[in-house]
């Protein structure tokens, strides 16, 4: 590859600069508002589903039997029909199904039950014993809840967030498609529809950056956060 | 001070019918003393103790501490009533996240004392079992004899009348269960805390107890008393298990 190809691309990107950059923001919009949904929703309903378990706290046969064949329902859907069919609902919510913040409505959708799922795992790494102890010392379920279960579990529950984090990361792409923006739209305006390979590559090279570091942040924070 | 009256608890196979876990069984234990409960695995012993502070709740019987019917207790009052009866376990059970302070703090703050009281009371029970030099270390940093020592500490923070311990030396080496047993000794002595132990060995029982009650297939066989290491046995089921020890 000579100067002049560099030039070349080099020239392709600075025009896109401010572009980029907007797709930057309109990413981690989608990316923050569906993570923020998936941990203040998702998070609950992952304890819910891990206290109704058999031989738990709150075992539930019924609700937890219910509770988990919605989490498996909205699961089953591959994302894209999922967005499509939740268009009414993000009209009702946003009241327009156009930008990041409408996309974010099925992102979040999706998002919830794949975090509630993390958390139900993460927390059934916990020792049972651990749990009775608490029990034995007069603790309310409120009190196991805050203290022991997410206490202990804090360094998986790190772990869990940054896999979603990431996996939702590629999500963004596809909800960006149909009018959500981001980098992954971007990619695909530029590098599919326009042949502009160059541009493509690059944002695929800058996604591959972010996860990097959202993995290394997730580990290193989780790591500290481990005591076990 | 613990009176279990005729207490049945069953528990259901997997593959259906019943097992007798504890069967219609009447066990007085006095003020002050360190009671044994001892018999071969599944006679019960593990079972009777949870019955004590409710974590296994009776099919039928009531049980008596400090002369309250903890059956009869709502969800609350048995949470308040459970904060004068600590438990020490096979496995420790401490919080992995939390330092050996922390962990001593733990039923502490559940029971809602101020921070100031907390953090005194904390290092008063960590002299007792000395491990102040310990405080801010994690679990993961100690020994087994150290960790149940942390159990311990955490067992006698509030303030209990009664400590239960589950086979508390049973995953440690002898050298440690006998630093673990004089601790438990010196408890006793020191604050009065009545002690209920489960074990499945003659020696825990003759090195710490006043009196041990045998059990099999979830009754009780006899109630021996123990005087200078001396165990009063007349039930063939309690002579096989001192020909074991």
């Amino acid at each position: 590859m000579d100067i002049a190809a560099l030039n070349a691309i080099w020239q392709d990107l600075s025009l896109l600069g401010p572009e980029i950059a907007q797709a930057l923001v309109e990413t981690a919009l989608m990316l923050g508002l569906g993570l923020a949904s998936a941990v203040l929703l998702g998070g609950p309903l992952g304890i819910v589903l891990y206290l109704t378990r058999p031989g738990q706290l709150f075992a539930h046969r019924g609700l937890h039997g219910v509770l988990g064949w919605c989490v498996n329902l909205v699961r089953a859907f591959p994302f894209i029909i999922l967005m499509v069919s939740l268009v009414p609902l993000t009209r009702l919510i946003v009241g327009s199904t156009i930008g990041p913040v409408a996309a974010s409505v099925p992102l979040a959708f999706a998002a919830i039950p794949y975090f509630a799922r993390l958390v139900e795992q993460t927390l059934r790494e916990i020792p049972r014993g651990v749990i009775e102890a608490a029990e034995a010392m007069g603790a309310s379920p409120w009190q196991i809840i805050r203290k022991v279960l997410l206490n202990e579990a804090r360094a998986g529950l790190i772990s869990s967030l940054t896999i979603l984090t990431i996996s939702f990361l590629s999500y963004t792409a596809v909800a960006g498609v149909v009018g959500g923006g981001g980098i992954g739209d971007l990619a695909i305006r530029y590098g599919y529809y326009r042949f502009q390979t160059d541009v493509m590559v690059a944002m695929v090279l800058l996604l591959v950056v972010i996860v990097q570091a959202i993995q290394f942040v997730g580990n290193r924070l989780a790591h500290r956060l481990d005591k076990r | 001070m613990i009176h279990l009256q005729s207490v049945s608890k069953r528990f259901q196979h997997p593959e259906g019918g019943w097992f007798h876990a504890v069967d219609d069984t009447t066990l007085s234990i006095a003020q002050g003393e360190i009671f044994g409960l001892i018999g071969f695995s599944g006679a019960g012993k593990s079972t009777l103790l949870r019955l004590i502070n409710l974590l296994e709740r009776p099919d039928a019987g009531r049980v008596l501490v400090d002369g309250q019917d903890l059956t009869a207790l709502s969800a609350r009052d048995l949470r308040h009533a459970r904060q004068n009866i600590g438990m020490v376990f096979q496995q420790f059970n401490l919080l992995a996240n939390r330092t050996v302070a922390q962990n001593v703090a733990f039923p502490l703050e559940i029971a809602g004392w101020s921070k100031a009281d907390i953090a005194q009371r904390v290092a008063e029970c960590l002299d007792v079992v000395h491990l102040s030099d310990r405080a801010e270390h994690y679990p993961a940093q100690l020994s087994g004899g150290q960790k149940q020592r942390v159990g311990i500490a955490r067992a006698l923070a509030p303030r209990p009348h009664v400590i239960l311990a589950d086979e508390p030396t049973s995953a440690l080496d002898p050298k440690t269960t006998q630093s673990i047993l004089s601790c438990l000794k010196e408890i006793n002595q020191r604050f009065g805390v009545t002690v209920v132990i489960v074990t499945h060995e003659m020696g825990v029982v003759r090195s710490v107890c006043h009196r041990a009650a045998v059990l099999d297939q979830g009754s009780v066989v006899e109630v021996m008393d123990i005087a200078g290491g001396e165990v009063d046995a007349r039930s063939e089921l309690a002579r096989s298990l001192l020909e074991a020890a």
